[in-house]
């Protein structure tokens, strides 16, 4: 009797140590950071889906550059077939695949862009012109949802590895630091350059 | 803590860039005064709240490389580039924009980017303003940087569907740049921000639902006088309460056997006062929802309202 109501008054003593070490805060951490992945894939995806408008209208006009049309729609395809889900933003081999997929993208439709200067006529074309605009800001999207993602993924990794909540992260949750986005590729990070 | 409140979740969380070279550069001023007068007899107090302050001011002021201006109107012309009855008058249509269709239009002129593009500035100055409304992010910045020779103009995330990229750039383009080329640059401001008012004020209605919401919810939140009560501290009032009443029964039970006490009154009164609040409670019935105070819609400059920004919009150099 004694002994059971000990442990009943114990029980918002433990709730709160339990709640100064993580046990809370780390599963928040760690969704903000999905969350945040989400949006990055988003706004990878948008740029995906604008390409085929893009390579559409080029080849009305550039009808020379057959070879570099044709590096953006494989460099497209392959980067649409390599997603990571929520679940794998942990496992580096997969980031870095979807990484280097995505860089491969941006080097052809900045090779594409460069190549596009060269053409006056499709450079007055209203529709390129939007799509060119939309290509830019999707870039800028990109960009604030990759720094978006790593800040949350920094806050999460902090959070695992130091104390207290580093002791919850391993005893309950056996969690894995998630991996940040790096430019690994040259010029990974420029934006293809739009002139107009 | 009106500004705490409304004060977004994302901002928070700056971008990597901001928070190396940034990190506490911000709060570290403000620590050393806090510690430098400790003296070693009397201080452990004074530096456990040393402490607490450095702590609090390290929530409150987000990690930024960046300096923004004060957002101090709706039109905020560090660069200095607006005569002040333009100025006065764009003011004017602005905050009648704001009034009429509850998004929130801002125009700035900086002085510098400081060295930053001027994409990546912009949405962090939108977040840092926290131009529109936290959760329906219908704001919009007009930002030109006449120095540097850039414009831009930035639209938060709830109002991309509107005012797409390809349109702003076309404002950029066809209403903005020819004027600034001609060095108007009064008059390209003002042709920009008729363009997008005028794109802004279409219709939209799913994105017209939730920023009902959002207004509703500010309105309330700077009407009430007081700030509402945080969960935690109901949670560990509960707890305390819990704590209390065990300790009053054991004793009720084994000392005087049914004596009795005006504890749980009490903690009734405390319960009822925490009811009433957070609204609702006996007087309740939250009838008035704008008037007195304005609000969001009530014309005037309201700040900001918590919205946030991803790098939409479109930007031009001349």
């Amino acid at each position: 009797m004694m002994l059971r109501r000990r442990l009943a008054l114990s029980a918002p003593f433990a709730a709160l140590l339990l709640a100064g070490c993580g046990v809370n805060t780390i599963p928040t951490a760690e969704e903000n950071a999905k969350a945040k992945w989400a949006d990055v894939q988003n706004q990878y995806q948008r740029r995906a889906d604008l390409i085929p408008n893009l390579v559409a209208t080029v080849k009305g006009y550039a009808t020379h550059e057959q070879s570099t049309l044709t590096a953006v729609v494989d460099a497209r395809a392959k980067a649409t077939q390599v997603t990571v889900s929520a679940d794998d933003i942990s496992d580096p081999d997969k980031m870095k695949k979807f990484q280097d997929a995505q860089n491969q993208l941006s080097g052809a439709l900045g090779r594409l862009l460069a190549v596009n200067e060269a053409y006056p006529q499709l450079q007055a074309d209203q529709n390129f012109l939007a799509l060119q605009s939309q290509l830019e800001g999707t870039e800028n999207r990109i960009a604030v949802a990759r720094s978006d993602y790593n800040s949350a993924v920094q806050a999460y990794n902090t959070r695992i590895r130091t104390f207290p909540d580093s002791i919850t992260a391993k005893v309950v949750y056996g969690a894995k630091p998630i991996t940040p986005f790096t430019a690994t590729a040259p010029n990974a990070e420029a934006a293809p350059t739009v002139k107009f | 803590m009106s500004s705490l409140s409304v004060m977004p979740a994302r901002p928070l969380v700056m971008p990597a860039k901001a928070g190396i070279s940034g990190g506490t550069r911000g709060t570290r001023p403000r620590e050393t005064p806090a510690f430098a007068g400790v003296t070693r007899g009397a201080g452990v107090t004074r530096l456990l709240a040393g402490l607490l302050l450095a702590l609090l001011a390290l929530i409150a002021a987000p990690a930024q490389a960046l300096t923004f201006p004060a957002y101090t109107g709706l039109v905020v012309d560090q660069a200095n580039i607006l005569p002040a009855d333009r100025k006065a008058a764009l003011e004017q249509k602005l905050e009648a924009f704001q009034q009429k269709t509850h998004r929130q239009l801002a125009v700035a002129t900086v002085s510098s980017l400081e060295g930053d593009e001027i994409a990546d500035y912009g949405y962090q100055l939108g977040r840092a303003w926290g131009v529109g409304l936290n959760d329906a992010n219908n704001g919009a910045i007009l930002l030109v940087a006449p120095h540097e020779r850039k414009v831009r103009i930035e639209v938060g995330y709830g109002l991309e569907g509107v005012l797409t990229d390809a349109y702003s750039s076309v404002i950029v383009n066809a209403k903005i740049l020819p004027a600034f080329k001609a060095g108007d640059m009064p008059g390209g401001i003002d042709a920009g921000t008729d363009a997008i008012i005028a794109q802004l004020s279409l219709p939209d209605d799913q994105a017209k639902a939730r920023q009902d919401a959002a207004v509703v919810a500010w309105d309330k939140q700077h009407k009430s006088s007081g700030q509402g009560v945080p969960g935690a501290l109901i949670f560990w009032l509960i707890v305390i309460a819990w704590v209390v009443i065990a300790g009053f029964i054991r004793r009720a039970r084994y000392g005087q056997r049914y004596g009795g006490s005006n504890w749980p009154i009490w903690l009734w009164a405390i319960d009822g006062a925490l009811n009433s609040r957070s609204g609702g409670g006996w007087s309740g019935g939250g009838s008035s929802d704008s008037g007195g105070g304005g609000g969001w819609g009530g014309g005037g400059f309201t700040g900001g309202g918590g919205g946030s920004f991803g790098g939409g919009g479109a930007s031009g150099s001349w």
